[in-house]
């Protein structure tokens, strides 16, 4: 396939593996955050929202190093969840995973949040009055509107997780075949003689994947901001 | 139908108390901008929870404070027609009509989806997306959604404020639909003395969250001493349609007081109708007058005058069992010297007689208990 070698075609495969289960898994976390920051007015919301959104300004090596501290084997964290569910984090491509939704998590939030807000609580109000129970106006009304919301933050989350690489590599290292993701992969190639060639092809094959998912994002995004103006 | 409230809710400075009963028919709410009618009508629907209240919709509590009962707004089965038509921009005309029906009790079988569609000319409009509709035709998608929920009590929000002239003389006749075929009851709030004047039975002014008249219509839009903006202060008539000219596009009533021509209306000949007639329209005259242009003189006689500002006096004339207000200067009523008991003329330029205040009188008021 495009004259890649079998590491580098593992390390593509592993890269949409760990994007597509750091999107998908976070999908339902990251709609709760998104939805208790847009409307509830608790106290506290400032401090929730710095916490989702440190991620965006720390030294990826060191959301690594605090996941490892949290989530490796002798984590906390880490520890409780291969001792009473049998799921181990550090160095697995399930840490690749873990550390790439902590990445994304602020950017998939912000792109929900912004749609959440957008949504015109009266109409809400309005399917209320014609018999909707709360949970209803939530499936019937708010979750349809915010759907492209929802859909670009999924593809950001997705194009930031390809390309994650310094919370990745500090947390579950960079082994060829297990936890090797595409920008490791490049990272790897760049520092021995005569990977030129091989980093170039992944940095295409990176550029696309991640463009293509920015366009889709962007994409969606225009059709929610026209969808709620249209009312 | 019968809906009794008592309300007292405080949002920031504003007190908003009320008690009322609303005998069935349509009951108007009256005020000007931030006399409290939306907030009062949303704590009616359960769109806001009130401080201290108690309102029973035929013996059944939606609230009761003092008895911790707050039904929700999705379980009051009280239908709303916003400002805004307030469509849901992801479903289809279809799609917003029937989004209620599905929670609707099993044992209400309502309206059906066709004679609402039929009774709102929503035919065509039916595969249409609401952001394609004109301002009108989104509010009939509106009053039609919220039949469909069978509410027991339809509450309209200013439902033609948004709206020209022309698309409020287009809305009108259905909401008069609505009251004489489906018999169904309303608050309807208004600050258009001509609307109110032509739909309700029923009259409740509010005025800085409090109510200052109750009662039916035609007596408390002739009291004079409302807060009734004095451009819109007026008399409803009640005349019965006798011919249409369609020459000269003028419609021919008869009142009590005499014969009348309006601009052309589509009632039928022999139906009777209600007309609003603004004071300012009025000039008054001692004599009969041939000379004049104005076609619409009626012979009544003076029953009260009263100051209305520095210049102006309000003169009330009883023609028959009708009254009708004049608003003329002071100087006017000096030079005619006018009295108590005089006999005068009103006469009405019928280009005045605005098509917002002439419509059917509700033909039919079954339930409906004047206080």
């Amino acid at each position: 396939m495009f004259g890649l070698s079998p590491d580098e075609i593992a390390a593509v495969r592993l890269s949409l593996r760990v994007a597509f289960w750091a999107s998908v898994a976070s999908l339902p976390l990251a709609l709760a955050v998104s939805l208790w920051l847009a409307r509830s007015r608790a106290r506290g919301k400032a401090l929730i929202s710095a916490l989702v959104h440190l991620p965006l300004v720390l030294p990826p090596v060191v959301t690594g190093y605090l996941l490892l501290l949290l989530f490796g084997n002798n984590g906390v964290v880490g520890r409780w969840l291969a001792d009473s569910l049998g799921i181990v984090l550090a160095f697995r491509w399930t840490g690749a995973a873990l550390a790439s939704a902590v990445m994304g998590f602020p950017l998939m939030v912000r792109a929900m949040r912004l749609s959440i807000e957008a949504v015109d609580t009266r109409l809400e109000q309005a399917a209320s009055t014609l018999g909707a129970a709360p949970l209803w106006v939530f499936v019937t009304i708010t979750l349809p509107l915010i759907l492209p919301g929802i859909l670009a933050g999924s593809a950001l989350m997705f194009a930031k997780a390809m390309g994650e690489f310094g919370a990745t590599i500090t947390f579950v290292s960079n082994i060829p075949g297990l936890t090797q993701t595409l920008p490791s992969a490049i990272y790897t190639f760049t520092q021995v003689p005569g990977g030129d060639a091989a980093a170039l092809r992944l940095t295409a094959i990176s550029v696309a994947v991640s463009m293509g998912a920015l366009l889709i994002s962007e994409v969606l995004a225009q059709r929610v901001a026209r969808r709620l103006r249209s009312t | 139908m019968t809906l009794s409230v008592d309300i007292e809710h405080r949002a920031g400075e504003f007190l908003l108390q009320a008690e009322f009963a609303a005998p069935g028919g349509v009951t108007a709410l009256f005020g000007r901008s931030g006399s409290g009618k939306t907030t009062l009508v949303n704590l009616i629907a359960g769109l806001l929870r009130p401080k201290r209240a108690r309102i029973v919709l035929d013996g059944e509590i939606l609230v009761d404070t003092s008895q911790g009962i707050e039904l929700p707004a999705h379980r009051r089965r009280i239908g709303y027609v916003f400002q805004d038509a307030r469509l849901f921009p992801h479903l289809s005309v279809r799609g917003n009509l029937l989004y209620g029906r599905r929670f609707r009790p099993a044992t209400r079988h309502g309206v059906s989806v066709d004679d609402i569609v039929a009774l709102l000319g929503l035919g065509d409009l039916l595969q249409r997306q609401p952001q394609t509709l004109s301002g009108g035709e989104q509010q009939r998608v509106a009053i039609g959604r919220a039949l469909l929920a069978s509410p027991r009590l339809l509450l309209l929000d200013e439902p033609l404020a948004s709206l020209d002239a022309p698309r409020r003389a287009e809305i009108l006749p259905y909401i008069e639909r609505l009251r004489d075929q489906l018999q169904l009851s309303m608050i309807y709030v208004s600050h258009s003395v001509a609307e109110v004047a032509r739909l309700s039975n029923h009259l409740i002014v509010l005025e800085k969250g409090r109510i200052i008249a109750d009662g039916a219509t035609a007596p408390v839009l002739a009291r004079s001493d409302l807060a009734i903006e004095a451009d819109d202060a007026g008399a409803v008539l009640r005349a019965t349609v006798v011919e249409h000219d369609a020459a000269f596009a003028l419609t021919r009533l008869r009142a009590a007081g005499g014969y009348l021509y309006v601009p052309l209306c589509t009632l039928a000949p022999g139906s009777r109708a209600h007309l609003h007639v603004r004071a300012r329209d009025v000039m008054l005259a001692t004599r009969a007058l041939n000379d004049v242009s104005a076609q619409n003189i009626l012979d009544g006689t003076v029953s009260a005058m009263r100051e209305r500002g520095a210049h102006a006096v309000e003169v009330r004339v009883t023609c028959g069992d009708d009254t009708i207000l004049a608003s003329i200067t002071r100087r006017a009523a000096d030079r005619l010297g006018l009295t108590e008991g005089m006999r005068v003329y009103a006469i009405i330029k019928s280009v005045a007689i605005d098509s917002a205040g002439l419509g059917p009188e509700a033909t039919n008021r079954q339930g409906v208990q004047e206080s």
